[in-house]
């Protein structure tokens, strides 16, 4: 196949951007998406100009690495996949393809299409975990977990922090992600002395990172390489609803500011 | 090179608790006096750094992915194995050592298996207690599967994403020990070598991805957790980041590299496509539980799967070992499959693949049993080929998946340098000539949440915290090194790509020390190597600065470090003139063509040292078995 | 605490969840209120839309006094629209912080222009209101004999301008809009959200967008097309 790709290209954080068109030429349709873009790097690296930096690691759909908006969706036209499951037979011979980096104020661009996602971390870092030291543990069937909870906890937990959300939201919100983790853990038993605390802490990390607010588009459960579901955020909202009344009834006795 | 592997005295099941209660410990108002490194965040590392923070000692962790989330523990699919015995089906701790020694066929040591074995239980519970989802029965328990031949059923698993149930459980630890301050987190940065202080590892240098920055970190133990080095075949089960730098550079200071050869090719991946491909994933073991193995029985024969009949087909693990059929262990497998193709007779285009056929299974269980037993990875194979494994039998073809061997460490994990420790697939691990389904996740959290914040504790007793900053000699010497390397890598202005010499590298590996080796192969591959080095520094090309991101540099040095690294690989398979697990030499096997292995004269761990003149010297940690028999492994 | 409850993204949602729910209630009532224009004459010779009118300036005049409970009702309803629009501003401001540099091309799965238009339809809903009251509350805008009181003859005559009829209509179909992506993400935002309870939830989201437009509009259209007759004296 031959394509046309029209690639943002950004040399650094604070230079100026532009789409650069390039032509890629025998380009096999087994060949992945990412396949696709290292067949034009190692063109590109011959003729000694700079490759196309973009994030990518297992390729196999589960790091949550790969990230690029192509043709104005999130990873690409296919559902339930990442950049790196994309295969060129969904193109066809003669496309043109435009390939831009997530866009978001809390991801800023490094390179290319490369954004920094630190701010998920920084999320994580707000209450994403249960608060329990190594080798403080009872024994793993002394806590019981009704099968619907777990696969549900487990449904939320599959989360790749990839961003994907993040990019198709309409306003940047990273709802999903955050939806994501405070159900994971709050539909867990273990996961409950730290509910409340861990939804509102988590929210007000999310808005601190300068992410936009959900307006329930959906859009990030369609862009979602996971499936993973918004009546997530409707838990989350729930559960924040319900810990700051819980807060103001039982005055400032939670850990959370 | 001085080999103790510091294995307690006593009875094997009271090593561990008595070595516990003997080693030295640091009080814990001295523990946030002292540094430590940790190398890489997967299960090892993650879970290290989160439990040596918890403890006291002041972190730093480094990885070169965006996040410590990405690490490629997190595509492990399968489970973890644990000597619960929640099934009551008579499993214990004594099983699942033996079943782990006899699966590495034997070359692994003892001591070290069975405190794995023991501590399982304890990772089951810790992971638990995160809030790891794993699968649950109606009444809330916990769930099992059994899983690469063991006779109980004792893995752990969360559908199909184990591992990174499991990775994203040790990252939560991590994240929050870094919130509390105790972990210091420097994603984005790939380090590049270890500085050594008189003779004791002191640091590490680094280079920021984004900035290009070259740093140096001191502190008083450096733990390696840096994975395995299957992307030496440059196509692999394996993360494209993969590498060996971090164990290599070790290596180059002193550490000794154990085993180098023993590398695990699991038997149902993908098959290649073309010369475009970049890596190959793998499609669950599970699968063989339902689907048939054939080949077409006449060389060449190249029409559709369907149109040859049953009488022209050759079901060639049923065939050659009728009690374990196509539930062969994955070493047999694989080796079996590259027989038939090179035979003539494999499938598809590249002619490097055999069928795994479920239209029995459809016929006997209906679609639907199958749709739910493997829906998820009929999709994923579908996505990937664009072929409908329901309608076709899937081609499938061994891949590089996972490496045995690693830096040489003691009981404590300590390499043979003072203070470096490795933990993970990065050292050489309990898991001997060939590892079991489901032992990778146990042995990373094993070393990472048990072992690691023990030992540790009585090489930092007796090393108390000095002063030393990054301005001392040493340091500045090896930044001047790591800045000399950098400088010669990016000024290669050749007309070659970077991966075309990975790519030619890895073919090299593949076909000489891959699946099957030879002593003529090796003899050829490591006079092969050092002139494809030499290609590499005249004909590659990296273009850009070190000054900013640039990841054709951060694959170049990757790929230098592979080219001397394949050398000593090639060596150790050279050296080891018997079959055992992943390694199989073609001059040493029975008439039946299965593995021979020699223990009168290979009963050791191979572990490979610079020597004076740079050149890769073998030294010998004999192992001892004395609680186990060694016996042949037979699947017939 | 409430003030940081206040603060957060989903804080503000909330808020705005429970005015607009408020709002809902509101318009679906005085829609069922306009509908008494169609009411004709009673048998006191009063128009049934002014029966209702006085009605509602006398409820609770036992225990409160005239007009307490209105002017407590418009108080609430003043508050309401407040902090529904506050928010809406104050989101609509981290939002598009959120995003400095757009997509060349983006393109939408589940989206509507319901949901991407709210604070479209949310501006021309502000202008409305106010326009609104100055028209049939003050009598400020009407210019055709407005008349305190008369409340039946005050809609008929303001009516008779194409352009107010046009204005309106416009202005109802940002309301049916504005009610069909509102009345079901509140929902969402208030964390009532089910499997079996979603497409019932956004059913009577849409159905309430419908009858809303149809309810509101039929009024200035069955009086610009004389289907009411003039008012008497």
């Amino acid at each position: 196949m031959n394509l046309t790709l029209l690639v943002w290209r950004q040399e650094t954080p604070t230079s100026e951007g532009s789409f650069k068109e390039y032509k890629v030429n025998d380009v096999s349709p087994d060949s992945s998406f990412l396949e696709m873009l290292d067949l034009l790097n190692e063109e590109l690296e011959v003729k000694g100009e700079a490759p196309i930096a973009f994030e990518h690691d297992c390729r196999e759909g589960i790091c949550g690495s790969c990230s690029m908006v192509v043709n104005g969706k999130p990873h690409g036209p296919n559902k339930l996949a990442t950049t790196c499951q994309l295969h060129m037979r969904s193109f066809k011979d003669g496309d043109t393809i435009v390939i831009e980096p997530w866009r978001a104020k809390a991801f800023p661009v490094i390179k290319d299409l490369v954004v920094d996602r630190s701010a998920f971390d920084k999320i994580i870092q707000a209450g994403g975990f249960i608060s329990v030291n190594t080798g403080a543990a009872v024994d793993a069937n002394s806590i019981l977990i009704d099968k619907e909870s777990a696969d549900s906890a487990f449904d939320a937990a599959t989360c790749i922090g990839c961003g994907a959300c993040v990019a198709a939201c309409p306003n940047g919100s990273a709802m999903l992600f955050t939806a994501a983790k405070v159900s994971h853990l709050g539909l867990l038993a273990q996961g409950q002395p730290e509910r409340y605390s861990r939804v509102i802490n988590m929210v007000k990390e999310m808005d601190a990172q300068m992410f936009g607010g959900c307006t329930n588009h959906g859009e990030c459960q369609e862009a979602c390489p996971k499936g993973i579901s918004i009546k997530f955020i409707s838990r989350l909202n729930r559960d924040y609803l319900k810990g700051r009344l819980l807060q103001i009834v039982q005055g400032s006795g939670m850990k959370a500011q | 090179m001085e080999l103790n592997s510091k294995v307690p005295d006593g009875p094997l099941d009271k090593k561990w608790t008595s070595h516990k209660g003997k080693i030295k410990l640091v009080n814990p108002a001295n523990k946030r006096k002292y540094k430590v490194i940790v190398v890489g965040t997967g299960l090892a590392g993650a879970s290290a750094a989160a439990t040596l923070s918890e403890l006291g000692y002041q972190v730093k962790a480094f990885c070169f992915q965006d996040s410590p989330r990405r690490a490629h523990s997190i595509a492990a699919q399968g489970g973890i194995n644990a000597a619960k015995n929640y099934q009551n089906d008579g499993d214990s701790v004594y099983r699942l050592f033996y079943d782990t020694i006899k699966g590495g066929d034997f070359r692994a040591r003892e001591a070290n298996v069975h405190r794995l074995a023991e501590v399982s239980l304890n990772i089951i519970d810790q992971c638990v207690a995160q809030g790891v989802p794993f699968a649950r029965e109606y009444g809330g328990t916990l769930s099992n599967r059994s899983f690469g031949g063991a006779q109980v059923s004792r893995t752990f698993y969360a559908r199909g994403q184990t591992g990174q149930q499991l990775l994203l459980g040790a990252y939560a630890a991590l994240e929050k020990e870094i919130a509390r301050g105790g972990v210091k987190m420097y994603p984005f940065t790939e380090m590049l070598d270890v500085v050594l202080v008189d003779g004791r590892a002191r640091g590490i240098v680094t280079r920021n991805l984004r900035t290009g920055k070259i740093e140096s970190h001191v502190a008083d133990a450096v733990l390696l957790c840096t994975g395995g080095y299957s992307t030496v075949f440059y196509l692999s089960t394996n993360a494209k980041g993969c590498n060996v730098t971090a164990t290599w550079r070790a290596y180059k200071r002193g550490a000794g590299f154990a085993n180098p050869c023993f590398t695990q090719i699991h038997p149902t991946c993908i098959p290649v496509t073309g010369e475009h491909q970049s890596k190959l994933t793998l499609m669950s073991e599970s699968l063989r539980n339902d689907g048939r193995i054939w080949v077409p029985k006449n060389k060449g024969d190249k029409r559709s799967p369907s149109d040859i009949p049953e009488g022209e087909r050759d079901y060639y693990l049923e065939r050659k070992y009728p009690s374990f059929g196509n539930l062969s262990p994955r070493d047999i497998a694989s080796r079996a499959a590259k027989e038939v193709c090179d035979e003539g007779r494999g499938v598809g285009s590249s002619g490097l693949g055999v069928y795994l056929d479920f239209s029995d299974a459809i016929k006997r269980l209906g679609r639907s049993a199958i749709e739910a037993r493997y829906g998820n990875l009929f999709d994923i194979y579908k996505q990937i080929t664009g072929e409908n494994p329901y309608e076709s039998p899937m081609r499938i073809f061994p891949a590089p998946h996972y490496t045995m061997g690693g830096l040489w460490v003691d009981y404590n994990l300590m390499t043979t340098i003072p203070g470096l420790y490795a933990l993970g697939e990065a050292n050489f691990s309990d898991h001997g000539a060939n590892r079991l389904g489901a032992s990778a996740l146990m042995q990373g959290l094993a070393d990472g949440y048990f072992v690691i914040p023990y030992t540790i504790g009585d090489f930092l007793a007796d090393h108390k915290p000095d002063g030393i900053s990054e301005t001392h000699k040493s340091f500045l010497d090896t930044e001047r090194e790591v800045k000399e390397r950098l400088s010669k890598l990016v000024s290669l202005r050749g007309n070659r790509s970077i991966d075309s010499f990975h790519r030619e590298l890895g073919r090299l590996m593949w076909d000489n020390c891959g699946m099957s080796r030879s002593k003529a192969g090796l003899t050829e591959t490591i006079n092969k190597i050092p002139e494809l080095r030499e290609r590499f520094y005249k004909e590659a090309c990296v273009p850009g600065s070190g000054e900013d991101l640039n990841q054709t540099l951060e694959r170049a040095g990757r790929v230098a470090d592979f080219l001397e690294f394949a050398e000593v690989m090639c060596r150790d398979a050279l050296d080891r003139e018997e079959s055992c697990g992943g390694h199989f030499r073609s001059e040493y096997q029975t008439e039946e063509g299965e593995a021979k292995r020699n223990d009168d004269d290979y009963c050791y761990a191979s572990v490979w040292g610079k020597s004076e003149d740079g050149s890769p010297k073998l030294f010998k940690e004999k192992l001892n078995f004395e609680n186990v028999k060694l016996q042949t492994r037979s699947y017939k | 605490m409430i003030l940081d409850f206040y603060r957060s993204t989903v804080g503000k949602k909330i808020i705005m969840a429970l005015t607009g729910a408020a709002l809902l209630g509101f318009v679906v009532g005085h829609m069922a209120g306009n509908l008494k224009m169609f009411g004709g004459v009673g048998a006191d010779g009063v128009h049934k839309m002014d029966h209702y009118a006085e009605f509602l300036r006398t409820m609770g005049s036992d225990l409160f006094g005239r007009e307490t409970l209105l002017w407590v009702a418009r108080a609430g309803l003043l508050v309401c629209v407040g902090l529904h629009i506050l928010m809406a501003f104050q989101l609509s401001l981290i939002n598009s912080k959120a995003r400095p540099v757009g997509y060349k091309s983006q393109e939408y799965q589940s989206s509507t222009l319901a949901s991407r238009g709210m604070m479209f339809g949310g501006i021309i809903l502000l202008s409305f209101i106010v326009f609104h009251i100055l028209h049939f509350t003050t009598g400020d805008l009407h210019f055709r004999g407005f008349e305190y009181g008369k409340v039946y003859s005050n809609v008929w005559n303001g009516f008779q301008s194409p352009s107010v009829v046009a204005f309106y209509i416009l202005a109802m179909a940002a309301l049916s809009f504005h009610t069909f992506h509102g009345a079901w993400s509140l929902f969402q935002t208030l964390g009532v959200d089910g499997p079996k309870l979603n497409p019932i939830i956004r059913g009577v989201a849409l159905v309430l967008a419908i009858l809303l437009f149809f309810g509101f509009v039929s009024v200035p259209i069955a009086t610009s097309m004389q289907i009411l007759s003039a008012p008497i004296g």
